[in-house]
């Protein structure tokens, strides 16, 4: 098959929207969506800013089965307002979870995939986002006790601000090269702390530093994936069907940080001195 | 941001409910619900002011002959153009009440 065929032929999971890739991750015809659009939540915080809003505040919750297990899908659709949390879409993800924690208490082993999509807090909305996004990982450390939390960030927008640090709680996280992943975006470091710290045109820094491929080798993530909606899936059920990890990412914060502490601030880091320093980090 | 709302002449009741598109910067979200007999009611709320006459337009062109079902429409748009409203609205009227309603939506 030649490069082009499979370009056509790939079944890409990044041009899916938040409600397609929730229903390619459940088996087909188990996808209910709970406060879905028709139940008409919109950001009542967006329209007071002359603002459009979204029949579902940007999220879908989606419930269903994985290989016939009971599990519930949260997408974040990074298209509308850069998958910004705001109350209504950061109190879905947090409900959803506290529900699936419940579900285990009451012996339904109900397990989550959150897709990760944004850039963190919608600053519309403020504390009111902030509130949610610790709501949401306050819910992330409950349920992960009984099965696993599986974080996904497929791109474009990939996962900044609050919810990078959700994805840090999550048992397992799986990126693609395209996704990246940190606290702050490449322009608001630029932004705040110059362009000698960090220059956002720089492509290849920025996925060099922060991108899929990289957080894998550092071991921020546990595996990179293609843009393909099978092998999202397959990795997603694989790492479902090795149950709790032994140690979760958050519980080593201590081995982390006196990696970090080791760190010259004095030279640009290379991506190539940051996976050094988070291996031996973590050896 | 602009709301303006329409009623048009339709058929009989839509089988079931659509959602198509994202209200991303060039698109726009189409809620369809079912509606009463022989009436379709758009909604609209648009990120871009002043292209009332557009709207009407372009929705006259689509509903005006009264021949698709009689639909509650609502549409959350961002900017999109003409060309692409057109087609979400035909693509939720398409996948009305289908059964694996919206699988393949918004892939390309």
């Amino acid at each position: 098959m030649t490069d082009i065929d499979k370009l056509l032929r790939r079944d890409s999971f990044i041009e899916r929207n938040a409600r397609s890739r929730a229903r390619a991750l459940l088996d087909p015809g188990s996808m209910r969506e709970l406060a879905g659009p028709f139940e008409r939540l919109h950001s009542p915080w967006l329209a007071r800013q002359q603002l459009v809003t979204q029949a579902d505040d940007g999220v879908v919750v989606a419930k269903g089965t994985l290989d016939g297990a009971p599990t519930v899908v949260l997408a974040i659709e990074g298209g509308f307002q850069g998958g910004s949390m705001g109350e209504i879409g950061g109190a879905k993800i947090a409900g959803a979870l506290h529900l699936a924690a419940r579900d285990n208490r009451r012996g339904i082993a109900t397990q989550a995939v959150i897709l990760f999509e944004t850039g963190g807090v919608r600053l519309q909305e403020a504390n009111l986002g902030l509130a949610a996004i610790a709501e949401i990982q306050a819910a992330i450390v409950d349920l992960r006790r009984y099965r696993p939390v599986i974080g996904v960030s497929a791109g474009t927008v990939g996962c900044y601000g609050g919810m990078s640090i959700a994805a840090g709680l999550c048992s397992y996280l799986v990126l693609t090269r395209e996704a990246r992943l940190g606290l702050n975006g490449p322009q608001v470091i630029e932004q705040e702390a110059g362009v000698n710290e960090f220059d956002a045109r720089q492509r290849a820094l920025i996925w060099g530093l922060t991108g899929g491929a990289q957080r894998v080798a550092t071991g921020l993530a546990d595996a990179c994936v293609e843009d393909d909606t099978p092998e999202v899936r397959a990795t997603v059920a694989r790492l479902f069907a090795q149950g709790l990890p032994a140690q979760n990412r958050s519980d080593r914060a201590v081995e982390y940080l006196a990696a970090l502490a080791g760190i010259d601030t004095g030279a640009q880091a290379a991506p190539e001195d940051v996976r050094t320093t988070y291996t031996q980090g973590a050896a | 941001m602009e709301k303006l709302n329409y009623t048009f002449a339709a058929g009989a009741p839509a089988a079931g409910r659509a959602v198509t598109g994202v209200v991303s910067s060039g698109d726009l979200e189409v809620l369809l619900e079912p509606g009463d007999n022989g009436s379709t009611t758009v909604a609209v709320q648009t990120s871009v002011d002043g292209y009332g006459h557009n709207w009407t337009a372009l929705l006259e062109r689509v509903l005006g002959p009264g021949t698709l079902p009689a639909a509650r429409i609502e549409i959350n748009d961002n900017g999109a153009t003409p060309g692409v409203v057109r087609m979400r609205i035909e693509q939720a009227f398409e996948e009305q009440g289908r059964a694996d309603n919206g699988d393949r939506e918004n892939r390309a």
